[in-house]
């Protein structure tokens, strides 16, 4: 298994959808093999489309917000007393987190198919939030699927999702989260594909989904990029680039365009949710050593038991709350380009105190997992050394979980 | 020799009707029950569908979901579902059984193994959801060389060309499904349209057994009973709920349900 240099990686697949030969795919029932296929063939020509493609900068520049802001954190730097701690924060996208990308261009190619209706996955509500807020700007019906423990312990971001006129749909099977979600909309798209569009909420899913996600985010490290060389002159020697892990979307984003670089000059990092740290339950596939198995119409490393039935999970942070992880990373951990570890609802917990007591920021419960791996390993590393942290969500949605946990804040 | 499958269509086209087909889900509401049910519906029905279930089963509906998280709950594993479809076979010898299930399952027990289980057994086809043609080409020939039919779906968004090359790889019988919907959704295309689009399909390979399903009740059966089969599943999965709620025999009601559509289509 290999990484090819120069192709995008969400291009390096084979012809049957899958990553190294085992990761990915289309595990989709019969009825959708002809949306999946409409779909490619639409995607594969909007992405060479010049007008398309100005279409979409247009929006990342104007509606988005392009590009957020890369900044270094001095106080957390001189706490920590090793290596330089910045942040790219994505936040500061429209909306509050990196979802944004995905959910424009999921609603750009909805219009351009003539689709009317269009309809997504949300864990923490990002996704939700940021594909009513599309659909309201493109003029679409938008419908939402939640689970029930979500809808309750996001709620600001449902409070959003109606705002923008969607509809969101509970679903309160199985655990009542994310997983659950994802099977209803699929379930409800299998129904309805003929007039309506799905957008996935993250680097999951059948083939096409991981690629249109992926394509969305790259415009993250398309950002850091020139930022990190108008910064430094040049890209610098270490760089440590870490990021949280749900289903890959934001990590993915954050790493496109440096996955080409050695690994010994640029570092991936991504921090999975370990869960509580008393309960047996977590949402880390990778760094948990789970097997390969099939979910949402892919193969990927998967919490599943030996027979093949989906594990419950249990994260403090909704969005990273998901048994399955995207193939690509899958294929970055066979490959042993990015490294994978996670950190406890503890771990982000603490991480968030502190990164908050010390900057000027308010990082969500996804990214103070990054936070938690940067401020583990800071104190060890060189004062030339750069640990990047993508701060991808903003805290306003986890209002109520932080006053549970913290007290009052 | 003909198989099983092909035998039944063939002794119920003898009588003038389509083959009935039903689907229950292996362990629900309990082992013992399941077989108990199978048993008793296999008097009426003419091909039975046994699912192998799963707890996130990405196309069925309300009413199967609930059958599968029911079973699973109850204590149901794979190699139960294989004795299950074993002590079915040794009483019914010539009842051709069909197992359904994910891709992920077997998957888990490892291809070849689930297979050659399923060729000890004397299990006769395999439905499996979210295995598509054409990556399932692979899959079809093992199933082929074990003796086992493996059950190519088709559905109102399958292309002409895509038809045509599916047909053509088939074995003795293909799934149409009636619409765009998961299982247990209601009827929501008229049963004529349902069967002009299947006679599309059907002058395609008339050797072919063409079963529909999705959204077959009582109540609509009667209306496509030009179709080779037909198949119940949510009917019958909700009869079970039904008869849980109401304490009531499970056994015997969905027996009279099986027993009535089979006299709707005679
Ligand atoms: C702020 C934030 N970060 C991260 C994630 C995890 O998703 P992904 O791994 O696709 O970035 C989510 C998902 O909802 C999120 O809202």
């Amino acid at each position: 298994m290999k990484l090819k240099r120069g192709i995008p990686l969400i291009d390096q697949h084979d012809q049957e959808g899958f990553w190294g030969s085992k990761f990915g795919g289309s595990f989709i029932p019969e009825t959708l093999k002809k949306p999946v296929e409409d779909l490619t063939n639409e995607f594969k020509k909007l992405r060479k489309d010049k007008r398309f493609l100005k279409k979409r900068n247009f929006y990342f520049k104007n509606y988005i917000g392009t590009p957020t802001s890369f900044v270094k954190l001095n106080n957390l730097t001189n706490h920590l007393g090793g290596a330089q701690i910045w942040a790219k924060v994505v936040s500061e996208a429209n909306g509050g987190a990196h979802k944004i990308y995905n959910a424009t261009v999921h609603a750009l190619i909805c219009k351009s198919m003539g689709k009317k209706y269009i309809v997504g996955d949300t864990g923490a509500g990002y996704a939700g939030k940021m594909l009513s807020m599309a659909a309201k700007k493109f003029g679409l019906k938008c419908k939402i699927f939640m689970g029930a423990k979500d809808i309750k312990r996001q709620k600001p971001n449902c409070d959003a999702m109606k705002k923008n006129g969607a509809e969101i749909v509970p679903v309160y099977s199985g655990s009542q989260t994310l997983v659950d979600a994802v099977s209803e909309c699929m379930r409800y798209w299998v129904s309805n594909c003929d007039n309506t569009h799905m957008c996935v909420g993250s680097t999951v899913g059948p083939n096409i989904f991981v690629k249109i996600c992926g394509w969305s985010t790259a415009q993250i490290s398309r950002e850091l990029k020139v930022q990190l060389k108008s910064q430094f002159k040049k890209i610098p020697k270490k760089i440590k680039l870490i990021n949280c892990v749900g289903g890959g979307s934001s990590a993915y984003g954050f790493w496109s365009e440096f996955i080409d670089y050695d690994k010994k000059q640029i570092e991936l990092i991504g921090v999975e949710a370990g869960g509580p740290k008393k309960s047996k339950l977590h949402a880390a596939p990778l760094s948990k050593n789970t097997k390969i198995g099939i979910l949402h119409g892919a193969a990927s490393y998967l919490c599943q038991n030996n027979e093949g039935q989906i594990n419950d999970t249990e994260s403090i942070s909704a969005g990273l709350d998901y048994p399955g992880v995207s193939p690509i990373h899958c294929f970055l951990k066979d490959t042993k380009r990015a490294r994978y570890t996670y950190a406890t609802d503890e771990d982000a917990l603490n991480a968030y105190v502190m990164v908050t007591k010390y900057e000027n920021l308010n990082p969500s419960l996804e990214p103070s997992h990054a936070f938690a791996e940067a401020i583990k390993i800071a104190p060890k590393l060189s004062k030339d050394t750069i640990i990047i942290v993508n701060s991808c969500g903003d805290a306003k949605k986890d209002r109520d979980i932080l006053k549970e946990r913290l007290g009052k804040k | 020799m003909a198989s099983l499958i092909n035998q039944a269509f063939q002794n119920a086209k003898k009588e003038s009707r389509p083959a009935l087909l039903t689907y229950t889900v292996a362990g629900d509401s309990t082992k013992k029950k399941s077989l108990e049910i199978l048993k008793s519906i296999s008097d009426y029905a003419d091909i039975c569908e046994l699912g192998f279930p799963h707890n996130t089963p990405i196309a069925d509906g309300g009413q199967i979901q609930t059958s599968a998280y029911r079973a699973i709950k109850n204590g149901i594993k794979i190699n139960d579902v294989f004795s299950l479809a074993n002590d079915f076979k040794k009483s019914k010898k010539t009842k051709p059984i069909i197992l359904m299930g994910y891709y992920n399952m077997i998957f888990q027990y490892n291809e070849n193994k689930f297979l050659d289980k399923c060729k000890n057994v004397k299990v006769d086809g395999l439905i499996v959801v979210d295995l598509p043609y054409p990556e399932n080409k692979k899959f079809a020939t093992k199933c082929k060389k074990r003796g086992i039919n493996f059950i190519q779906l088709v559905s109102p968004t399958t292309s002409k060309i895509r038809l045509k090359k599916i047909i053509k790889d088939s074995h003795d019988m293909l799934y149409y499904i009636s619409m765009l919907s998961t299982t247990g959704g209601k009827l929501k295309v008229s049963p004529k349209k349902i069967l002009e689009r299947y006679s599309k399909i059907k002058k395609q390979n008339k050797s072919k057994n063409i079963v529909i399903g999705f959204g077959i009740t009582e109540k609509t059966i009667k209306s496509l009973k030009k179709a080779d089969g037909l198949v119940v599943g949510s009917a019958i999965c909700k009869e079970i709920s039904n008869s849980i709620k109401k304490r009531q025999n499970a056994v015997t009601n969905v027996t009279n349900i099986v027993k009535r559509l089979k006299n709707k289509i005679k």
